[in-house]
């Protein structure tokens, strides 16, 4: 900043510190300024940076899922029961009875109803669909073993990813002994191997106990809060009493009533839980011996000579149990051999038990899991089993609905923008049309949902649920904004190449559909993008029209009832398996994609329509 | 001419420049109205044909709207109201069976800021004769937009960047192609309004000596704001003032001896 | 002349600066035209001296007048009046340029003239051409100043009398001359003082024809009357 004397106007002499203040104040409120544009800017990109996380770490467990490679007999009596190797009877083979077979081959001592139910769960029920598949597309299979990929059930793909409850595992340090081979066991160490896990479980029991203790004391306090106002209703009911009047007695009676029992049942629950604490406790404070493990707590199991166990009680260097899986041998395991797996999440608050987490280990063990990319996820349409659920349906019919948005609306919107700017006499008729058009843009648009409900499904009957009703209504939605879009970049066109190619000679017409609209292309473009990305992702209007039905099949036509992306993220998010929830998050990816790629066809588009003039 | 001579005046000495024959425009009680206001009032003009003849007058005088009403691009502005004739060859320009996308291949347009489409040299040049369907096949048209350059003086600049775009050129050579493209339809008559107010004094040189060559082929009517340059360019000259023309005639007499003290003032500069 | 003022004040400040170097170049030349005659007719020669002086101021004056001119041209590219104005200004300050010259040469012709002998009759008659065309410019520049062009179409007009008169003069002249050869010499110095004499007329004749073009735009298309017939074959019989 060079030394400065200005001379004002009036010719008076400014003083130069004066003047060096007020540009210092200038650059100061232009940094201010700039510094305020980019926080803005920063805040925006955090949300959305925070945002894209959040939504790709939740849609991570979907991106992959798990199979079981399985050779399997393929016969003819179950898979062909005409004998005829046409694709009818082909269809109609049973498919799934060989693949259990030689799934539960894996666990020969697996046996009684209950246990081989809980077994099978661990299939899903579309396990034997690719062997289907493979078989129907090429009928010579039938009579050979053909190795299929057998799709697991979606708590055992959670279980496998690490979703279930995490896993800790321990080598063992000592050499261990089993006393058996099956059903109840007990291993032995030389050495005291268990005395951390035994600190641990004593510690979680103080920590539990303190829980409990912690809930006793909220629960008093709570209570106490209840019965202070006893007093008050005692006194409203010696009051109703007094003045005679029915209801309010009996009213005054049930508060009083309502009081008690409440006190009551919470002072029940206090006392239960001291005494879970009490025990906790009592169990914490006696450090040695053996601790029963239940439900309540982590489970702990042994994987010793080939098979597991799962420990019931924990000493210091014993701990007995039960087997899960048979050990092959009691012969000792040496150290390293063996190892004690932990299970942070308690029996009782995960789906898969422990027998089942022990098949699963087992078919680990045995190399037959794989986990791949999860292509099902994009090829198949929905289902109520979490595993087999797939966004084809979903993603099929929004392109339809969107086809046909498109379609209707960006024809209509435009040449209603053309007429209206170029055509349309100027009178209050177009004024009043031109206030209408702003009005509608701002609508709401569950209102167009009412709207395709009443005139497109009950007054025309047109196919419920249909991509051609829902194009339609999205087409109503988005056509306001398209025309208000459109206007103003046929307005910002400059008047003086319409001059030139009237000039030349060209009708109205000609000029405004070879010069002015080419020139006012991308500006339309715009405006398209804005309404298409607007109507990708309305639910509201979509759901009024019927698409909340759960449709499986993948839509074939635009009649046919199918699905879109927003309602199907909507419809996953209120189911509870836990694997719908990565799934969820996983459809809005593929939404978000959708949305990029369409917009991203829309700027190249709008490149070359470009022209400078 | 003024009645002020005595008996032994002098013979004027005549215009040599003027071709004879019929006008090729005649406008009678030209009125023009802008919703209210009386933009022009009862011009009446005679526009000799394959010759230059300039309107010059002072800002907002109405010469810029006569010229408009020539080829009816009037017609584009709502409020505005034509009354009066005005004939092309004898036939009246607002009868209403007159086709006007018609009367406008007739009578071009260049306009005072450049404005070449924003496409290729080739499109613009091409796409009058095309929608007129002047061509019959490509060659035709080629060869079409090759005479039309040439006739503006502009081929041998852009004859090798045809596919170029337009507005990429200077300011003079898009007046200059803008001017072809008025040509390339084969018009009859060509109105320049101020066609080189935009542009240096090189180029307007160049403008100025094409339009001297285009006038032994069209008839030209230019609206100028530079007196020098209505001297220079045009045959004959009509002065404008309040939407009255206050004189017409050659262009030389109205700059050496105009007859109407307004004219002179006008063109001396004591306007005022 | 009510003309209104141009919009461009400078513009007027020109041709007010022309129409006033050529005023004083008028009052100079008539001044100078009087003196010489005066100095032919009274011998005077100091006075010839004198005005063969002045006659630089009219050069000066002359070539001052053409670069205004030449300048106001580029300036200001003027048209109808205006052109006329300063081609005007620059034809009239040629000839009265040619008409100093014509008055020095008179001049120079009193002092070769020096103690030659001098017929008194024959002063009569170039006093009464000096006074004609003495008139003829006054009248023509008073035309110019008032921009009238009927008092210059009466100079116009007028010329002829001046051509009589100098026929008349010159036939006298010869007559002296073939009197007595001794008249010879001075009757020479004579006819070349009176055919500058007419010169001049002539010269404000041009004038006045330019004061013509100016008021009305077009050149004077008539024949000027021309009475000199002494230019053509004389007969000696």
């Amino acid at each position: 900043m060079t030394e400065m004397t200005a001379v004002s106007g009036l010719g008076h002499r400014v003083d130069a510190d004066e003047a060096r203040a007020r540009v210092r104040k200038r650059y100061r409120a232009e940094a201010r300024f700039k510094a305020y544009g980019i926080g803005a800017i920063a805040f925006a990109a955090l949300f959305l940076v925070v945002l894209l996380a959040d939504i790709v770490t939740k849609a991570l467990p979907a991106f992959t899922t798990t199979h079981l490679v399985i050779e399997v007999p393929v016969t003819a009596e179950s898979v062909d029961p005409d004998g005829s190797r046409q694709a009818a009877s082909l269809a109609r083979g049973d498919y799934l009875k060989p693949l259990r077979e030689v799934y539960q081959g894996f666990f020969p001592e697996v046996s009684g109803r209950a246990p081989r139910r809980e077994l099978n769960g661990l299939l899903s029920s579309g396990a034997a669909d690719e062997l289907r598949a493979e078989v129907m597309a090429d009928p010579s299979l039938i009579g050979r073993t053909v190795k299929t990929r057998a799709l697991v059930s979606d708590d055992a793909d959670l279980y496998y990813k690490g979703v279930v409850t995490d896993v800790v595992e321990e080598q063992g340090e000592a050499v261990a002994t089993p006393s058996a081979t099956s059903g109840d066991v007990v291993v032995t160490t030389a050495t005291p191997a268990f005395a951390d896990d035994l600190a641990e479980i004593k510690s979680e029991l103080s920590e539990t106990a303190r829980k409990r203790r912690f809930e006793v004391d909220r629960i008093r306090t709570l209570r106490e809060g209840i019965l202070s106002d006893k007093p008050s209703a005692e006194l409203a009911l010696r009051e109703a009493r007094g003045g005679g009047d029915a209801t309010r007695i009996t009213i005054a009676q049930n508060a009083l009533a309502k009081i008690d029992s409440d006190s009551q049942s919470l002072q029940a629950q206090m006392e239960t839980l001291a005494g879970e604490a009490a025990d906790f406790e009592a169990r914490f404070k006696d450090s040695g011996g053996a601790e029963k493990l239940d439900e309540k707590l982590p489970s702990r199991l042994l994987a010793i000579n080939g098979g597991i166990v799962k420990i019931t009680s924990l000493a210091a260097d014993r701990v007995e149990g039960v087997t899960l899986t048979p050990l092959k041998s009691q012969d000792a395991a040496q150290p390293n051999a063996w190892k004690l797996l932990t299970y942070e999440t308690p029996e009782n608050s995960r789906r898969v038990n422990d027998q089942q987490i022990a098949w699963l280990e087992t078919l680990k063990a045995k190399g037959v899991v794989e986990t791949g990319l999860n292509w099902g996820f994009l090829t198949s349409g929905d289902s109520r089993e979490a595993e087999q659920a797939g966004i084809l349906g979903a993603l099929v019919g929004s392109i339809f609905t969107m086809a046909v948005t498109l379609v209707i609306c960006l024809p209509i919107g435009v040449g209603a923008a053309i007429y209206l700017e170029e055509f349309a006499p100027k009178n209050r008729w177009t004024d009043i049309i031109e206030i209408n058009i702003n009005n509608l843009a701002a609508v709401p648009s569950i209102v167009y949902g009412l709207l395709g409900l009443a005139v497109f499904l009950n007054f025309f009957g047109m196919p419920r649920s249909s991509a051609v009703v829902g194009g339609f209504v999205l087409a109503l939605l988005v056509l306001p904004t398209i025309i208000i879009a459109s206007r103003a970049a046929l307005k910002a066109v400059p008047p003086s190449i319409r001059e030139a190619a009237l000039g030349v000679g060209a009708s109205h017409q000609q000029a405004v559909f070879h010069h002015t609209l080419p020139l006012a292309m991308p500006g339309i473009m715009t405006g398209t993008i804005i309404g298409m990305a607007h109507a990708l992702g309305e639910t509201a209007p979509l759901l009024l029209i019927g698409m909340v039905a759960f449709i499986v099949d993948v839509p074939t036509s635009f009649t046919s009832a199918t699905t879109a992306l927003p309602v199907q993220i909507y419809l996953w998010s209120d189911l509870p398996e836990v694997a719908f929830q990565a799934k969820t998050s996983a459809a809005i990816l593929v939404l978000l994609f959708f949305l990029f790629v369409m917009n991203g066809l829309a700027i190249v588009l709008r490149k070359r329509f470009e022209r400078r003039w | 001419m003024d009645a002020t001579a005595t008996a032994a005046r002098p013979k004027p000495t005549a215009s040599a420049t003027l071709p004879a024959g019929d006008p090729k425009i005649v406008a009678k009680d030209v009125n023009v109205y802008y919703a209210e206001k009386h933009a022009l009032k009862d011009v009446s003009l005679d526009i000799p044909e394959r010759a230059v003849m300039a309107f010059i007058g002072p800002s907002g005088c109405g010469k810029s709207t006569f010229l408009r009403c020539i080829n009816r691009m009037n017609d584009t502005i709502a409020s505005c109201r034509v009354v009066g004739s005005i004939k092309i060859d004898e036939q009246d320009i607002y009868d209403p069976s007159l086709d006007v996308v018609q009367l406008r291949a007739r009578v071009g347009m260049v306009f005072q800021k450049p404005n070449p489409f924003p496409k290729s040299i080739y499109e613009n040049i091409a796409y009058g004769p095309r929608i007129h369907g002047l061509a019959r096949s490509k060659a035709e048209l080629d060869e079409i937009v090759e005479q039309a350059l040439r006739k503006a003086s502009l081929w041998n600049e852009v004859k090798d960047r045809l596919q170029d775009t337009g507005t990429g050129l200077s300011g003079g050579q898009q007046q200059r192609l803008c001017i072809a493209r008025a040509i390339a339809v084969s018009p009859e008559v060509i109105l320049m309004d101020e066609p080189c107010s935009a542009l240096d004094p090189i180029a307007t040189a160049k403008i100025e000596e094409l339009i001297d060559e285009l006038r032994q082929n069209f008839t030209i009517v230019i609206v100028t704001h530079s007196m020098q340059q209505a001297a220079r360019v045009s045959q004959r000259t009509a002065f404008f003032h309040l939407g009255v023309i206050v004189e017409t005639g050659p262009t030389e007499r109205i700059f050496t001896s105009p007859n109407d003290k307004r004219t002179q003032d006008y063109i001396t500069g004591r306007f005022g | 002349m009510a003309m209104t003022d141009h919009i461009v004040s400078s513009f007027d400040a020109d041709l007010q600066t022309l129409g006033d170097k050529l005023a004083e170049m008028g009052g100079l030349c008539e001044k100078l035209v009087g003196e010489s005659i005066e100095a032919l007719l009274r011998r005077d020669i100091p006075l010839a001296k004198r005005v063969i002086e002045w006659d630089r101021s009219i050069d000066r004056l002359q070539h001052e007048i053409e670069e205004n001119g030449i300048l106001t041209i580029a300036k200001r590219a003027p048209v109808a009046i205006d052109l006329r104005e300063v081609v005007a200004a620059l034809r009239i300050a040629n000839d009265l340029e040619r008409i100093g010259d014509l008055a020095k040469n008179i001049a120079k012709r009193v002092v070769a003239l020096e103690g030659q002998f001098q017929p008194p009759k024959l002063a009569g008659g170039v006093a009464h051409i000096a006074d004609l065309t003495l008139a003829q410019l006054k009248e023509v520049l008073d035309a110019y100043t008032q921009r009238d062009e009927r008092r210059a179409m009466e100079v116009w007009k007028r010329d002829g009398d001046i051509d009589a008169l100098y026929n008349s003069l010159f036939r006298e002249l010869l007559t002296y001359m073939m009197e007595d050869p001794r008249n010879i010499g001075f009757c020479a110095h004579l006819l070349f003082c009176a055919k500058n004499i007419e010169r001049i007329g002539d010269h404000a004749t041009n004038v006045a024809e330019t004061v013509y073009y100016l008021v009305h735009g077009e050149a004077v298309t008539d024949e000027r009357p021309k009475g000199d017939l002494a230019s053509a074959a004389v007969s000696f019989d």
